[in-house]
């Protein structure tokens, strides 16, 4: 829309340009945000800390090193992609019961053309990706046309996919991944100079965005940050994200004289690539803040114009199509598709992970930082309780304990959103 | 609040409608809910369109924005007949409507909410500062000070708040008739005085306004001119000065007052023959135009 002028002004009004925001102010508001209720992030990197804290106390020399963290990072990638493609899905206030088992299927295609056809992996992960996509486009019908609740719909789909695997894969039967790109890609590390040119770019490149931001809006004569501000928060991320690197740089091998193990996992350059492109569809895009408006308030996203089967349509192929992407992480990590890939807890990770992250289930409220904070959250917990040596079965009860939390957490701070009118 | 058609000459000698509706009908299978209807709006001044619970008010106005069609009659806007058959075509006009049931997401915030669906956007991506700088000046061309910061939720507003943020959206586009459905049904009176000391500035400004309301003092307070609808007809088009409260209450009840309102035969007694059998049209030819010239 190019043409919007308001008939009731006449000209430009002038207003006096606000002074930009100190660091001070900066720090103020945001605490008095959290104080109404807006908790964001919050819960989610303190239980992080704490997580972090309480395993490295019990476990000093297997949690906290170097390989430990890396395979941390490992383990939590597919969780924490299919938990991506769940924000969307859950930003409508829908729900998407077969994410697991959409990885499990799309991986199981991926691996049939691979393995008994003998495609080059590019080919074979386009094929994953059209899996995952129309799975999507299938459930995206059904709920969004017919206007099947989605629990239904995905309770369906749950249940299908697990005998299509099955059947694909067959009884006992597994497909092993043997394309070296395709392994690389969630158990090997990138090199230690590139782990740092990531590192260089990720924070150039935010610095830079944060930098102009404010220029534009000061010269719009809008509420700024001031230089201070956005220089305070490059230096915070600079700060946590060069830890992580330098301590990932380090030498991790048992025996380096054989084979030298060091550098930032080659699946985070995914995650970092998955992080920025659907945070930028999220937050800066017309598709974007329609699905929010669509979670928020569906009829008043249709009276605005809003095409919201076609918003609801896209939301679910966005979420099978990364649901994919996870299996193709499942099956790199298992160096094989079998049939209960992308079963077991997959799916109740995924969403744990949303969830913990801050993403509510009703609705309107999260974003794409939540899925990989909550599934680090998921990860550290398997990932600790495993050093302790805790049966499978404490691992359960502490993990869905933690849920409870989390979604405890996500029922009040609405209700203090309710009250102090921040929803 | 001061209503400017009592010192200037009667304003629809000098001023062309800006959209007359002429004899439309609308039906819903065997009920017909409008018959006959005129309706006219003139730029500048406030019409409020009063009935009561039934009398088609709704329906009249979805038709006008495009959400259902009438099924006959004419649709003048700007004095050029039109076919308005879908809310882009209303829209295109210049036409928009504020729902009564406030169509606002409340997780986003004030700038948000006011560009939803039509969101500004630089190469692909969302322009936020020229967005919020236009919600700015929208809203102080408004003289709207209230709200704390455009930034903030539409969660945290008040309703009068809301509803301000609701008429400042249809105003945000090159808009010529604001549609207000009930827009002070569940605010309070400091809320309301809020509202339709905005509704005024509307009109003041030179957009052409519609108001639909059960409050009567809230027509008088604003309206410029009042439309009856009663039973799916047009009982009476006055303005608002040449009558009084009593005889509105009495076109909206009964459809008639006096000289004012339909003619005898289509009067009470024949309401149960007309409920009985709805597709009797009496010849409804215009009993507004001529209660306008009897009022004179
Ligand atoms: N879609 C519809 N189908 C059948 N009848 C309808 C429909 N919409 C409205 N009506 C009927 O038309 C009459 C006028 O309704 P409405 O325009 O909502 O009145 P108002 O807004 O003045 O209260 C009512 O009797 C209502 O039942
Ligand atoms: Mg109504």
């Amino acid at each position: 829309m190019s043409t919007a002028t308001s008939p009731v002004t006449e000209g430009p009004t002038q207003l006096p340009t606000p002074e930009p925001r100190s660091l001070g102010s900066a720090v103020s508001d945001y605490l008095a945000r959290v104080r109404g209720g807006d908790v964001g992030s919050l819960p989610a990197v303190l239980g992080l800390v704490v997580l972090f804290i309480v395993f490295s106390i019990l476990r000093p020399n297997t949690f906290t090193n170097a390989f430990n963290i890396a395979n941390l990072v490992n383990q939590s990638a597919a969780v924490i992609v299919i938990a991506m493609g769940l924000v969307f899905v859950l930003l409508l206030g829908e729900i998407d019961l077969a994410a697991g088992w959409t990885a499990g299927t799309a991986a199981a295609m991926m691996g049939v053309v691979l393995t008994r056809e003998g495609w080059a992996w590019p080919l074979a992960v386009v094929v994953c990706l059209l899996t995952g996509a129309a799975v999507g486009t299938l459930i995206g019908l059904l709920v969004a046309r017919l206007g099947i609740p989605s629990f239904v719909v995905t309770l369906a789909a749950f249940l299908a996919l697990q005998g299509v695997l099955l059947k694909t894969i067959g009884e006992g039967g597994t497909i092993a991944i043997r394309d070296e790109t395709l392994l690389a890609l969630n158990n090997n590390t990138m090199p230690v100079w590139l782990g740092w040119a990531l590192f260089a770019v990720v924070v150039g490149v935010y610095a830079l965005l944060s930098l102009r931001r404010a220029a534009t809006r000061r010269a719009g004569g809008l509420q700024s940050e001031s230089t201070a501000v956005v220089l305070a928060k490059v230096a915070v991320l600079a700060v946590l994200l060069g830890i992580v690197v330098a301590y990932l740089s380090r030498e991790r091998s048992r025996n380096p004289l054989i084979s030298s193990i060091k550098g930032v996992p080659e699946v985070v350059l995914l995650l970092v690539l998955l992080f920025v492109g659907l945070n930028f569809v999220l937050a800066r895009t017309s598709f974007g803040r329609h699905v929010y408006a669509v979670g928020g308030n569906a009829e008043a996203a249709r009276r605005a114009g809003i095409n919201v089967n076609t918003i609801k349509l896209l939301c679910f192929i966005i979420g099978s199509t990364l649901a994919a992407v996870g299996g193709i992480l499942l099956a790199s990590r298992d160096n094989s598709i079998s049939p209960t890939t992308g079963g077991a807890q997959t799916l109740l990770y995924a969403v744990g992970a949303a969830v913990i992250g801050g993403t509510s289930l009703f609705g309107g409220k999260g974003k794409i930082l939540d899925a990989v904070l909550g599934g680090l959250v998921i990860g550290v917990i398997i990932n600790g309780m495993g050093l302790l040596n805790q049966p499978t079965s404490v691992v359960y009860m502490v993990t869905g304990l933690v849920l409870l939390v989390a979604a405890s957490v996500d029922a009040l701070s609405r209700r203090r959103a309710m009250a102090t009118g921040r929803v | 609040m001061t209503m400017p058609s009592t010192t200037a000459a009667p304003p629809e000698r000098d001023v062309a409608p800006l959209l007359s509706l002429r004899a439309v009908n609308k039906s819903f299978g065997a009920v017909h809910v409008l018959q006959d209807v005129d309706f006219d709006v003139y730029p500048g001044q406030v019409t409020a369109l009063v009935g009561d619970n039934g009398a088609g008010k709704s329906t009249l106005i979805k038709g006008i924005a495009g959400s259902q069609t009438f099924d006959n009659g004419d649709y003048v806007f700007e004095g050029a007949p039109v076919t308005v058959h879908s809310p882009k075509d209303a829209n295109a006009l210049g036409i928009e409507v504020v729902y009564q049931d406030l169509a606002l997401c409340d997780n986003l915030d004030i700038v948000h909410n006011l560009f939803l669906g039509r969101e500004l956007t630089k190469n692909g991506v969302l322009d936020e500062a020229t967005m919020e700088r236009r919600a700015t000046e929208t809203l102080a061309g408004l003289s709207v000070r209230t709200v704390r910061s455009i930034r903030q939720q539409v969660a945290s507003l008040s309703g009068g708040q809301r509803q301000t943020v609701a008429i400042a959206r249809s105003v945000l586009w090159n808009s010529k008739l604001v549609i207000l459905d009930e827009p002070t049904a569940a605010l309070g009176v400091a809320q309301t005085e809020q509202v339709l000391k905005l509704v005024r500035r509307l009109a003041d400004r030179g957009l052409a306004v519609v108001l639909i309301s059960h409050n009567l003092n809230d027509v008088f307070a604003v309206a410029d001119h009042i439309s009856v609808l009663y039973l799916g007809r047009t009982a009476a088009q006055v303005r608002s000065k040449d009558v009084t409260y009593n005889q509105v209450v009495e076109l909206i009840t009964g459809g008639r007052s006096g000289s004012l309102g339909l003619s005898a035969e289509q009067q009470p007694e024949d309401v149960a023959a007309e409920a009985a059998d709805p597709v009797v049209t009496a010849g409804a030819g215009g009993p507004a135009t001529e209660t306008r010239e009897e009022t004179r």
